[in-house]
This record gives C-alpha cells, sequence and structure tokens, in this order.
C-alpha cells in the first residue's frame, strides 16, 4: 500500500483538495491501486495547491498543483512509484523552496495526519510536556527565558519574563489564553498550524499551564477559520480522551483544562486586553494598561496571554533545548519565524527561518517577485498597522529590531507584495478606513481620528488646500500615534505616513525639486475657512 | 418572519448560563440561525446582567445578526493581500450587479458581505461561497456558484 498525503489545510481546500483526494480514491479504487490517502497539514507552498505527496521508497515525492482531471493520468503514468510527471517538484526534502527553510515551529506540517495524537507523538509530540511535568516549574520558565522566544503575535515581548510574571503572582486561579484572532490581512500561519499540527498547541498551553500553575486555559479563534476551529475542537476533544488534558495531565495529578471560543467578527479583539474581555463574553473593549494581563487578566486573575506560534513553538523549545533556539536568528531577535507571504507574489505561502533574512532575500528569493510579473512597488509588512516599504528597504534585515529601524515592524510576519498597479493614497486611506471600522471606541484619537483621517486624505487627493491638509494629516497622525490606548489606533498612521512617504505622486504631490519646499502651485486657492480646518481634529 | 418563543430560547442559553452573554448569544445565533426578538431578555436573565449590556454585546459584533441571513451569504476579503490581487474589482463588479457591499446588498436570495481576511491570503482574491472558501475568485463566477448554492 503506497501513502499518498493530501493537504486538508483551508488554502488547499479553497482550490479543490478535497475534490483532488476524491478523485484520487475513485481513480484508485478503479484502477486497483493500492493507496491510503492521509489529509496532512499544508507545507505553505500555496502556489502548489492542490498539493500532494507520496511516499515511496527514496522519501516523499511531491506533485503540484493537481488538477482533477489529471489524476488518473498522473496515477496511471507512475505517481505512485515517484515518477517525475510535468507537475512534479521530486523529492520533498531536496526541494529549494523548502530545503532552503528552517522548519521549528511548522516541522510537523504537512508531514503528520493533524486528527492523530499518535502521529503527533510518533514525531517528536509529548517529549517536551513530559519533560515540563518532570521539571520544577522555574526550570520550565527559566528555560523559556533562555531560549529568547519573543511574542509572535506582534509585539515582540520577551515570553519568558511574561511567563516568570504570572508565576511569580500569587492567585487562587491563574489561566492562559491563547491568541488565535490572528485578524491580520497577510497572515495565516496560525491558521496553518492549528489546520496542520493542533496537538502542538495543545501541548505548548499545558505547558504554560503547569510552568506557571495555570490550571485553565482558554483558545481564543476567530470565526472566520471554521476548519481551524473544528480542527482544535476535534483536537482537544481528543486530549482529553487521551489524558493530555484534564485534572491530571498525563498522570501528573496537575490540572489543565482548555476551553476553546469563538469570535465575532471583530479585529481589534486580536489585542489582548479586548480578547480578555471578550472572553470574559463582554464587548471586545480595550483595557487601559497597567495593570498588565500578566498580573491581572481574565477575570481579573494572572493570565499569560500569547499567540499561537509563541506557545506552539515552546514544546520545540524543550524539546532542542532553549541554546540550540537561541543559537538560531540574531542575538535580540532569536530562533525562526514564520514568515507570510502574500498578495500579488507568485510563490505566496509560509516560510519558516531564523530571524535576520533579508526583506529583499524574502520576496524575490522565497517569493519569487509579483504574479503579474510587473514590478513591485511596495510590501506591507506586519498586517494593517504595519509599515509601507520599498524597493529601497530590500537590504532591511527581517528582525524585530531591523524592521523597526526601517520604520515599520515585524508584527505577525506577514508580508503582502503589491505591484506597480497600487494606488498608495487608496492604500491609506484603507488604513484608516479599516481603522474606523474596527476601532472599539473608547479612546477618541482612535474612534474619530480615523474617520477624519479619510476626510483629510481624501481632500489630499483632491487637491483641495493640499500642503495644509497634509499639514492636517501629520498632526492628526501624531495625535492618533501618541493618544491611543492600544495598538489600533496607535499604529494606523504607519501604513498612512509609510503609504504617503513612498509614492507621493500617488497623493497628487509633485516630488520636490532640488530641495526646494514644495511648489503647489495648482492648488493655492483653498476651498475651507480656516475656523473649518480647525475642527477636523475634533 | 420566524418567530422563536422565549421557552426555546430560555433552552438553549441554560446550559451556558454564567459563562457569558457573548457565548449565550452565539449559541442562539448558532440554533437558528439569528438571534431573534426577545433574546435579549432571556440572555440578561440567565447571565443576571442588564438588557442594556446583552445589547451592548449583541450590537458590538459583527458576526451577531439579528435578522436571518439570506439562503447564501457571499463574503468578500476586502482586505490588503486580496487588495493586491484586485478585490477591488471585484467589488465594483458586484455593485454593477446591483450588490452593494455598504448597502442594499440583497438580490434574489443572495447577500453579498465583506469580511476583512479568510487567512488565504496567499491565493486571493479569496471569498466564501455559502461558507465554502474559494480563491482567485471574480464576480461573475462568484455569483454563479452562489445561484447554485441558493437553489
Amino acid at each position: 500500500m503506497t501513502k499518498v498525503f493530501v493537504s486538508c489545510d483551508s488554502s488547499a481546500r479553497s482550490v479543490g483538495a478535497d475534490e483532488v483526494a476524491a478523485a484520487l480514491e475513485l481513480h484508485a479504487m478503479r484502477d486497483g491501486h493500492d493507496i491510503e490517502i492521509v489529509r496532512t497539514g499544508s507545507r505553505g507552498m500555496m502556489w502548489l495547491e492542490p498539493y500532494i505527496e507520496v511516499e515511496t521508497t527514496r522519501g516523499r515525492v511531491g506533485y503540484g498543483p493537481v488538477a482533477v482531471a489529471d489524476v488518473g493520468h498522473m496515477l496511471n503514468l507512475g505517481m505512485l512509484l515517484g515518477r517525475p510527471l510535468a507537475n512534479s517538484i521530486g523529492l520533498v526534502a531536496d526541494y529549494p523552496w523548502l530545503a532552503q527553510q528552517q522548519r521549528v515551529t511548522f516541522a510537523r506540517l504537512g508531514e503528520v495526519d493533524p486528527t492523530s495524537l499518535a502521529d503527533y507523538e510518533r514525531h517528536g509530540g509529548l517529549v517536551a510536556l513530559r519533560t515540563a511535568l518532570a521539571l520544577a516549574p522555574d526550570d520550565v520558565v527559566s528555560e523559556v527565558t533562555a531560549s529568547g522566544l519573543r511574542g509572535r503575535g506582534g509585539a515582540g515581548f520577551p515570553a519568558g519574563v511574561k511567563w516568570r510574571t504570572v508565576l511569580d503572582a500569587q492567585a487562587d486561579q491563574k489561566y492562559v489564553c491563547c491568541n488565535a484572532d490572528e485578524g491580520d490581512s497577510g497572515t495565516f500561519a496560525d491558521r496553518m498550524l492549528m489546520e496542520g499540527d493542533p496537538f502542538s498547541l495543545i501541548e505548548g498551553m499545558a505547558i504554560a499551564g503547569v510552568a506557571v500553575g495555570a490550571t485553565r486555559g482558554y483558545l481564543y479563534i476567530r470565526s472566520e477559520y471554521p476548519d481551524a476551529i473544528a480542527r482544535m475542537q476535534q483536537a482537544a476533544a481528543t486530549a482529553y480522551q487521551a489524558g493530555l488534558l484534564g485534572d491530571s495531565v498525563l498522570g501528573s495529578g496537575r490540572a489543565f483544562h482548555l476551553d476553546i471560543r469563538v469570535g465575532a467578527g471583530s479585529y481589534v479583539c486580536g489585542e489582548e486586553t479586548a480578547m480578555l474581555e471578550s472572553l470574559e463574553g463582554k464587548r471586545g473593549i480595550v483595557r487601559a494598561k497597567p495593570p498588565v494581563p500578566a498580573l491581572q487578566g481574565l477575570f481579573g486573575k494572572p493570565t499569560i496571554v500569547n499567540n499561537v506560534l509563541t506557545l506552539a513553538t515552546v514544546p520545540a523549545i524543550l524539546t532542542m533545548g532553549a541554546a540550540a533556539y537561541a543559537a538560531l536568528g540574531d542575538s535580540a531577535s532569536a530562533g525562526t519565524q514564520v514568515f507570510q507571504l502574500s498578495g500579488n507574489i507568485r510563490h505566496g505561502g509560509a516560510v519558516e527561518v531564523p530571524f535576520g533574512v533579508t526583506l529583499g532575500e524574502m520576496v524575490d528569493g522565497f517569493g519569487g517577485g509579483t504574479l503579474s510579473n510587473r514590478a513591485i512597488k511596495a510590501v506591507q509588512i506586519g498586517g494593517p498597522l504595519g509599515a509601507y516599504l520599498d524597493g529601497s528597504h530590500w537590504s532591511v534585515p527581517l528582525t524585530y529590531e531591523g524592521l523597526a529601524a526601517a520604520g515599520g515592524m515585524i508584527g505577525h510576519g506577514g508580508i503582502v507584495v503589491f505591484d506597480d498597479t497600487a494606488d498608495m493614497a487608496a492604500q491609506a486611506r484603507f488604513a484608516m478606513e479599516f481603522c474606523a471600522e474596527e476601532s472599539c471606541g473608547k479612546c477618541t484619537p482612535c474612534r474619530i481620528g480615523s474617520t477624519r483621517g479619510v476626510e483629510v486624505i481624501d481632500r489630499i487627493v483632491a487637491g483641495v488646500d493640499r500642503q495644509r491638509n497634509l499639514a492636517l494629516l501629520d498632526d492628526l497622525c501624531e495625535a492618533m500615534t501618541d493618544g491611543s490606548l492600544c495598538a489600533m489606533g496607535g499604529l494606523t498612521p504607519l501604513p498612512v505616513r509609510s503609504a504617503l512617504r513612498i509614492a507621493p505622486a500617488d497623493f497628487g504631490i509633485e516630488p520636490p525639486e532640488s530641495g526646494d519646499s514644495e511648489a503647489d502651485d495648482a492648488e493655492s486657492d483653498s476651498d475651507l475657512p480656516e475656523e473649518a480646518l480647525d475642527d477636523h481634529l475634533v | 418572519m420566524t418567530v422563536v418563543d422565549e421557552a426555546q430560547l430560555r433552552e438553549v442559553v441554560a446550559p451556558l448560563a454564567g459563562r457569558g452573554i457573548l457565548l449565550a448569544l452565539q449559541a442562539i445565533q448558532e440554533q437558528f440561525g439569528f438571534v431573534p426578538d426577545g433574546s435579549m431578555a432571556v440572555v440578561a436573565e440567565s447571565e443576571n446582567v442588564t438588557r442594556a449590556e446583552v445589547h451592548g454585546v449583541l450590537t458590538y459584533y459583527a458576526d451577531l445578526r439579528t435578522e436571518l441571513p439570506a439562503p447564501c451569504v457571499v463574503r468578500v476579503c476586502v482586505a490588503e493581500a486580496c487588495q493586491a490581487l484586485g478585490s477591488r474589482q471585484v467589488v465594483a463588479d458586484l455593485a454593477e450587479r446591483g450588490y452593494d457591499l455598504h448597502g442594499r446588498n440583497v438580490i434574489d436570495r443572495i447577500a453579498c458581505e465583506q469580511v476583512f481576511c479568510l487567512g488565504n491570503c496567499a491565493l486571493g482574491p479569496s471569498a466564501t461561497v455559502a461558507g465554502r472558501i474559494r480563491s482567485r475568485v471574480n464576480a461573475a463566477t462568484l455569483l454563479q456558484e452562489a445561484w447554485e448554492a441558493s437553489r
């Protein structure tokens, strides 16, 4: 019997992976091929989906994209022997796009059957949890600290410091909350992990629980991820049955219970305190900090709030050792990051490499340039609140500090590519629109600034009193940056200002010549009385 | 208009008592497809909060709806990664066919809505049709598929 692996990732399903699996089954039965179809997570080579792998004596051989109509031919032409066909990529392990990566968090994606705890264990699963249960809580936290692991959700706060705070806090109840509200456009690594290796997240949460003495965990998944929700619910049920979750984790006598909650279509609930409010059943309104959630989090109790990738990386760290993990990447940005290439890109998908690869290597190397074959105008890194960068930033190292120095942020590792047909003024306007749509409304700079921002950008683009409106936009951005409670309002100026910086012409602004201050002769007439301008900032 | 009586609502909410307003409202919507009249009082009682608090939650979250949705809902991603591959054109083409994502958006058993990111960013523009995720979409094929799903 030959094993054939077909992804069940929702991106793969969106281009027909289910139909391919069904066709494989049908043709194999009809033509007498003895196969076993295993549905796995995705390798992350989205441009090759629907993508399948065949187990051969030499290792797995990959094929993609596979059209339903070709399945019968492929079987008859020796696909099950790993023969090279028009759509084969050869031995998966040797395929450069994968071989050049260093997968730690994503090591099992595409390898294992995500519904099988036994398969998870065969691939190194639960070793770390057993280690953690044998260690003193303090030592587990020290190991996480020593690994240099920083929060993968975007803020990059050292995980070990957060865990230490919760460990040291005295309380009758502590919590571990996993933020799976992956709302940033251009990010899908959390989704892929939950769909393709759910037990690693459960193991990571359980380790966090036993490390800090939290007996309850919550996983908050956005509603836009129905497959991830179903997979995690199934995995949690399996984990309870196997004694991995419950009153006595793996027979240790220590409890860890996991509850899965589903979001309800609110982007700002990805902000940690808004997520906690939502978990408590309330409106997802941001809380003022301090107090930090590590001291007063869910229901006012000490709470670890970590992103999916952060928690799912912990088992790998405990298994490989903190020092080995810290040796990857650079000193301040230790380990690996799962970058997600998307938008107008030829080879879109998930790339896990140590921190420090340059933006150019990522976009041109792994990404292969634009899908449209046109020049790249901009990339947006780190989601809707991340900066737009252009070709002048290709040498920027992809680290927390490298991107910050370039005026951007790494966020959750999403890189969205735009070709030269993109209108950066429209993108800047959208950033404000999105903020207006998704603002929780608690603080004024975000709630009102975003709406005023849309109006001011419209005036700039229309050429209405451009110089003064540009100054107004600058003021507004400053007010939002400095005065907002959370990253929603605080970082929305990042895409706005960076779009203006890299493509002033899209806003109707002539590039300044020979250092002259801009001469706006075409728009000297002010359509607005001075008093009206003052109102814009409310 | 679907009428749901209070007893039915109580039955859904009872096992969740004390676990938060949002979970109760989500359970009601899961059961009935929307949050019917009368839900607020039932949830307020079950969670021991004011109706105002329930109203606040009900109106805060985009997913919660107080009317039955159309038989087929199309959700088009309008976030950046899909914009980079022409989602604005998809939205414009849908508008030309009468589906205004910000206004009148239900025609002939099909509703078209916007969504911010489906996590399918490497294969955009993305959309869902009756809950099924789709890649590299355009308005014509979306509506064709929606039409078939709505019959």
